[in-house]
């Protein structure tokens, strides 16, 4: 299966709550980003975490402006944070 | 560190205590098998990592594999890694680069050995994706704004590694004396080398 997202495209953190196992950190959720790169496939920890087959999922380091993420950011503006992310987190922005 | 944290990590330590012995007692884990993996592990330094950048530093072909590959450039060099999957993120005039896990602690222990206590401290890993030049600055560590910062958070199955910048004044050193000059926290990038 192919990725659906490739380097350089736009995309948002869904904003969902969830329960269990996610790795997904809260303060991301909603968050607008750039795919920096598509890391591969792996299984879904969702999943795994409770002893199932954990399905196969595409996971990317997506890059945020750190202005983007926090509002009151006191550092540069070209400052950053990555943040590996399940396709299944990720919308078209 | 406060005496909260302290008592915190004791009850980690009982409950993993109890835990281990509960799988001994039901047969999921052996003792040998215990025994064989904390020895693994502590077979597990920072010197790993230290051998990966020097490598990096003197030899320009390998510094392109290993960030474009990370786990396969570290094979090369007969570094067993297991299922490492290796993300090598490069310190240069433009930008620094520090890691965190803020989860849990997802650390390159199979480069690094065991994480350092502060880096699996809940300050630490709060205050570092959102603060991250102030916290650099509480470990010395200051960057000019016209140097990006850039976090990188280890939320799933990437482990990161920082190839510090090569101090200056090293071009006379052999790739072995290179070695001793990487620091463990140069390779988190908490410092600058």
């Amino acid at each position: 299966m192919s990725a659906r997202f490739s380097p350089g495209d736009a995309v948002r953190v869904a904003e969902r709550e969830s329960a269990g196992h996610v790795r997904t950190p809260r303060y991301i959720r909603g968050k607008r980003g750039t795919v920096e790169r598509v890391c591969g496939r792996f299984g879904n920890p969702e999943e795994l975490a409770y002893g199932r087959a954990g399905a196969a999922v595409t996971l990317y380091r997506v890059r945020f402006a750190q202005s983007d993420v926090w509002p009151h950011y006191r550092g540069a503006a070209r400052d950053t944070i990555d943040v590996e992310l399940y396709e299944h987190w990720l919308e078209k922005a | 560190m406060s005496a909260a944290h302290e008592h915190a990590d004791r009850s980690d330590e009982f409950l993993e205590q109890a835990f281990r012995e509960a799988l001994l007692a039901a047969g999921v884990l052996t003792q040998q098998s215990v025994d064989e993996r904390v020895e693994f592990m502590y077979s597990r330094n920072p010197a790993l990592g230290a051998r990966v950048v020097a490598r990096a530093w003197v030899d320009p072909g390998f510094k392109t594999r290993l960030l474009a590959d990370g786990s396969a450039a570290v094979r090369e060099l007969g570094i067993e890694v297991g299922a490492l999957k290796l993300v090598v993120v490069e310190n240069t005039a433009e930008a620094h680069n520090v890691i965190v896990c803020t989860l849990c602690s997802c650390y390159p222990r199979m480069l690094l050995g065991l994480p350092p206590e502060w880096y699996k401290s809940a300050p630490y890993r709060s205050r570092v994706v959102a603060q991250p030049r102030e916290v650099l600055a509480e470990f010395g560590t200051h960057i000019s704004n016209d140097r990006a910062v850039r976090v990188h958070d280890s939320t799933a199955d990437m482990r990161y590694l920082v190839l510090p910048m090569r101090p200056e004044g090293t071009e006379g050193l052999t790739e072995a004396e290179l070695q001793t000059l990487v620091t463990r926290d140069g390779m988190i990038g908490t410092v600058k080398l």
